[in-house]
């Protein structure tokens, strides 16, 4: 859709989209074509020799065995919050979206966690999980459960899990509602008619109704588990115990500003850079054409 | 409602109350720990009361932050976080709004060119060109200053396109009856586009502003003095390395703190909250 009704001018339209260009130029294509490269480049620490290595230093991420390890921690851990977090999330709305006493209470209690910075998430479940004090912790030893997460790679993992988790509860939560408010009132009192009972009518009708808002929701929350949860690593496990939570976004850091590998931290980003073209790519094209059950 | 099943609407309330416990129980630990003196908080299993010692907690960290970690004072960084949320949710409102103003109103060589190298940001958030954006702002000599810190951060392509999509929705007739009185384009920009555009500006402000105040990585890069810490980066701080060690109850106040503010301006202003967030996203 154009518009017809248009201004005339040789100069203005470009003095008005010249802050934004200018800022994407300097801050994000000059960067992104920095990354690239760097990423062909050898650099010593020092900056003073560097060298021309086509591809080697992408042969030696693939090579490296911890690369591959963080891979599989980033697969699990966002296969854990997306699958976890979108499941209770459609819980508490496809319930909030039936209650008529105190659904608007509700619904502002559950959507304020939006609000918590993800490290802020971090350092909650931090203090509520830590090995020495943690009250959950000590619920945790009251039924059996030993949980040290310094020590344990897996209770590490779970940890960052609950708090990534905790975090995108009230915006999965939104959006689930607001599908389910869209979804016209007359097909579920028909189904009802016919006999068939809330579950039914849940499994048969709505959730194929809302399989569009739960793919979005997909993709947004796999974007959410790689990238933005590196504060939540950062303020808490650091990556350990032993690289069991060294997600990728982490490792990028650390290798780049901890370990001045220049090159390696460049490749991991041009790897990072063509997953987020391809999660963007796939979102936008379900924007296109919905995905229909 | 469908059908009338009294069982079922009490399971319905049941888990919505335990889901909601179960959200808020984090922020009600950090709540009761944040007015407990440590000693309390050492004492295994810690009390679900609050205590009286919060008043003491609040003053001590707004003035001098904690004592083993990070001593910076956290009304510092509140009064930082603010400068930066704030920053960045007007900058990234006024070069997002004139853009797409132009893309919308003009037609001129180049249009599309720059149309998609703003789609292409998207594609490429900041932690993906971690190293080379530092080495950019380090060599602008703005580490450490309030520019470096929200500049690299305008850019914003979701709030473009959000603007974009309401000024098509705009009629034609409005701007050709401003023509037609004889206004010029920015005449038609500040009389009719901008107040039409009130509410989607209110609705941007809230998700920009906590994007802002929630940012952490790029603050952690840019600032290397006290003075220049953020809440979030600041609490982060507080924390020594091994949690024995750590003063639970300052750096729970300051979490506290760190949540007021965002959490406010959500609950305050829901409304265009939930409009904003739904609507960036299509």
């Amino acid at each position: 859709m154009e518009k017809r009704a248009l201004f005339r001018s040789r100069w203005l339209p470009y003095a008005l989209v010249l802050p934004q260009i200018l800022v994407s130029l300097v801050f994000f294509f000059w960067p992104a074509v920095q990354a690239l490269y760097w990423s062909v480049l050898l650099q010593d620490a020092f900056a003073a020799k560097t060298q021309f290595v086509w591809f080697d230093n992408f042969v030696s991420l693939f090579g490296d065995a911890t690369y591959f390890a963080s891979f599989k921690v980033t697969a699990l851990f966002s296969v854990l919050v997306a699958a976890i977090g979108l499941s209770v999330s459609l819980l508490f709305a496809v319930f909030a979206d039936r209650v008529v006493r105190g659904a608007t209470l509700y619904k502002t209690l559950l959507i304020w966690p939006y609000a918590v910075a993800p490290a802020v998430a971090g350092i909650l479940w931090l203090f509520l999980l830590s090995p020495a004090i943690g009250i959950a912790t000590y619920a945790l030893r009251s039924v059996g459960v030993d949980w040290n997460y310094y020590v344990n790679g897996d209770q590490a993992l779970m940890l960052i899990v609950i708090a990534a988790i905790w975090k995108q509860i009230s915006y999965n939560f939104l959006f689930f509602l607001a599908g389910l408010q869209a979804i016209p009132q007359s097909l579920v009192e028909a189904a009802a008619i016919d006999g068939a009972g809330p579950a039914r009518r849940f499994w048969t009708i709505v959730f194929p109704l809302l399989s569009p808002t739960a793919f979005f929701l997909l993709v947004v929350n796999v974007v959410y588990a790689f990238f933005d949860t590196f504060a939540i690593v950062d303020a808490t496990t650091q990556g350990g115990p032993a690289g069991a939570t060294q997600i990728l976004v982490f490792k990028v850091y650390e290798d780049g500003f901890k370990a001045f590998d220049l090159g390696g931290s460049a490749a991991q980003s041009v790897v990072l850079m063509v997953i987020v073209i391809a999660l963007t790519v796939v979102q936008f094209r379900w924007v296109e054409r919905k995905v229909q059950y | 409602m469908v059908e009338r099943r009294p069982l079922l609407d009490v399971v319905r309330h049941v888990v919505l109350i335990g889901g909601i416990a179960l959200v808020m129980l984090p922020v009600y630990v950090a709540l009761v720990a944040s007015t407990l003196s440590l000693d309390q908080i050492m004492t295994v299993p810690m009390q679900l009361w609050p205590g009286s010692h919060g008043l003491d907690n609040y003053a001590a960290v707004l003035a001098h932050g904690s004592e083993r970690g990070s001593s910076a004072p956290v009304g510092r960084m509140m009064l930082n976080s603010l400068i930066m949320a704030l920053v960045i949710a007007c900058g990234k409102i006024s070069i997002s709004i004139i853009s797409a103003f132009a893309f919308v109103y003009f037609r001129f060589p180049f249009r599309r060119v720059f149309f998609w190298m703003i789609f292409v940001t998207l594609m490429l958030p900041v932690e993906v060109r971690i190293l080379p954006t530092y080495k950019v702002v380090a060599d602008l000599g703005l580490i450490d200053t309030y520019t470096g810190l929200t500049l690299p951060l305008i850019a914003s392509a979701t709030a473009t396109f959000l603007f974009r999509q309401f000024f098509l929705t705009i009629p034609d007739e409005m701007a050709e009856a401003a023509r037609i009185d004889g206004a010029g384009p920015m005449r038609f920009f500040r009389d009719v586009v901008l107040p039409l555009s009130r509410t989607n500006i209110a609705a941007l402000f809230v998700i920009m502003f906590i994007y802002g105040w929630n940012q952490y990585l790029w603050p952690l890069l840019v600032t290397t003095q006290e003075s220049m810490y953020t809440t979030v980066i600041g609490i982060k701080r507080m924390i020594p390395g091994g949690d024995a060690a750590a003063e639970w109850h300052l750096i729970m106040a300051t979490a506290v703190l760190a949540m007021l503010p965002p959490a406010l301006v959500i609950v305050l202003m829901q409304k265009w909250f939930v409009k904003g967030l739904v609507e960036t996203e299509k």
